[in-house]
């Protein structure tokens, strides 16, 4: 016999399923009235300082077809690279953000400021990045990414550095289509698959 | 259990790494939908960093009196659910035993005949008038939270020939930081579909499966009311700080 530990084991996941909707977005299924306050509905009030930008895109099973069921949530700091709460953090970005696959299309629309670099513990810093949170039916583990940005330097990322297969690296970079757009999918498997984290 | 480490650490190290061995598999052939939508390729292993330390906060301004009453909350207290009365309780910690205080609970559920406010649920049980099958409330100091609700009822979906949902309510958790991010489901003691089950079978580990089933709770349940069943969640933890910044050079 040993010591025992205190530690506690975290709960198991279980997939969001098919009406994660009900849940975390009551309004996307027809069923809004029921909160006074939908949470998540923007990252951002008006008066956000720094550029204004629209981040499309789809996500994608390992079959090419679209979800039409993906739920993501995205978190960020503000255009300095404070995240809220942190001192001097601009009071316009809450930077948490819960958007939904179009049921008709699959596309998403995340509207948003764009992220500064963030500080890392050990000194430098990171690129400019978005964490997301992706969840659905037949996801059993809600799966973790980033968005990076292409018209950014992510020379010196400590995460993007990390990826073995160059070509990989693209999967997290969002595309510039147009002024403050920007295009980014997610491929949950398969050719392109993105890079998931374990983080 | 006592923290016998409290006041020793301040827990603002990185989050400790998620065991995925208790966690489901991702590609489980016995639930059809995970099959084209699970990663082949490994994830990208890192230790966190702000990106997933910090997360979200809720302010108890945004949240109604009924939020967590889903007996009442659809008509605003007009007219009650119909199905057996329970009380889901517990708490949040994480873990290092330590209470997860103010943090966002939200729950989602079929009604008492086992069918969803969504327009993508089509079965024969038809909808109650008054339950809409979803609500939230803050943990308090002690991160523990409470729901008053109804037993949701077990239902059939399409997998293989003949699979039915156990009861269960589907739980959304924040903690404080973006990577203890987590969505469960809660089933309840002595349910046999919990055996027969696809999703609930996706956790390999039986030990991690059973600490999703929430007891019967007498001690809890109000005579004459309601039944109670209880379910804790215990989200990723941090390390302590003493030996977190590396002495230049070392």
């Amino acid at each position: 016999m040993v010591q025992k530990l205190e530690t506690l084991i975290e709960s198991a996941s279980q997939t969001a399923g098919p009406y994660v909707h009900i849940g975390l977005m009551p309004s996307y299924t027809g069923n809004g009235q029921i909160y006074d306050h939908e949470l998540g509905h923007s990252p951002i009030e008006d008066g956000a300082k720094g550029e204004i930008i629209e981040i499309t895109g789809e996500v994608f099973d390992g079959t090419g077809w679209a979800l039409r069921d993906a739920l993501i949530e995205s978190w960020q700091p503000d255009a300095a690279g404070n995240f809220p709460g942190n001192e001097g953090a601009d009071p316009a970005v809450s930077g948490w953000c819960r958007f939904a696959a179009d049921a008709d299309s699959g596309e998403f629309t995340l509207r948003t400021v764009k992220p500064g670099k963030v500080a890392l513990r050990g000194g430098g810093f990171s690129a400019p990045h978005i964490s997301l949170w992706i969840v659905a039916r037949g996801i059993n583990i809600g799966l973790q990414t980033r968005i990076y940005f292409e018209d950014e330097d992510n020379s010196g990322d400590p995460l993007l550095s990390r990826i073995e297969q160059a070509p990989r690296v693209q999967t997290l970079i969002a595309k510039k289509v147009a002024d403050g757009k920007y295009r980014y999918n997610i491929r949950l498997q398969g050719e392109g698959e993105t890079v998931f984290l374990d983080i | 259990m006592t923290d016998l480490y409290a006041g020793m650490r301040a827990d603002k190290g990185p989050l400790i790494p998620r065991n995925r061995e208790i966690h489901p598999d991702p590609y489980d052939p016995g639930y059809k939908t995970s099959v084209a939508r699970s990663p082949n390729l490994p994830l990208l292993a890192m230790e966190s960093g702000q990106s997933e330390e910090t997360g979200p906060t809720f302010g108890h301004s945004k949240f109604g009196q009924y939020d967590n009453n889903l007996i009442l909350n659809w008509n605003r207290g007009a007219a009650p659910a119909v199905g057996e009365r329970i009380m889901m309780h517990g708490r949040v910690v994480d873990e290092n035993n330590r209470a997860v205080p103010n943090t966002l609970v939200e729950i989602w559920q079929a009604n008492a005949g086992g069918r969803y406010r969504h327009k993508k649920d089509g079965y024969l049980a038809p909808l109650d008038p008054n339950f809409g099958g979803c609500g939230r409330t803050l943990t308090d100091e002690n991160g523990y939270y409470q729901f008053l609700t109804i037993r949701p009822g077990a239902y059939p979906w399409p997998n293989r020939g003949n699979d039915w949902r156990p009861m269960h309510i589907h739980v959304s958790v924040f903690g404080h930081s973006f990577g203890q991010r987590l969505i469960t489901q809660m089933y309840f003691e002595g349910d046999p579909l919990i055996n027969l089950c696809p999703i609930a079978a996706t956790v390999k580990d039986r030990a991690s499966l059973d600490r999703l089933v929430a007891p019967l709770d007498m001690a809890h349940s109000r005579p004459l009311d309601f039944l109670a069943y209880k379910f804790d969640i215990v989200l990723r933890g941090r390390r302590q700080t003493m030996f977190e910044n590396r002495i230049e050079g070392m």
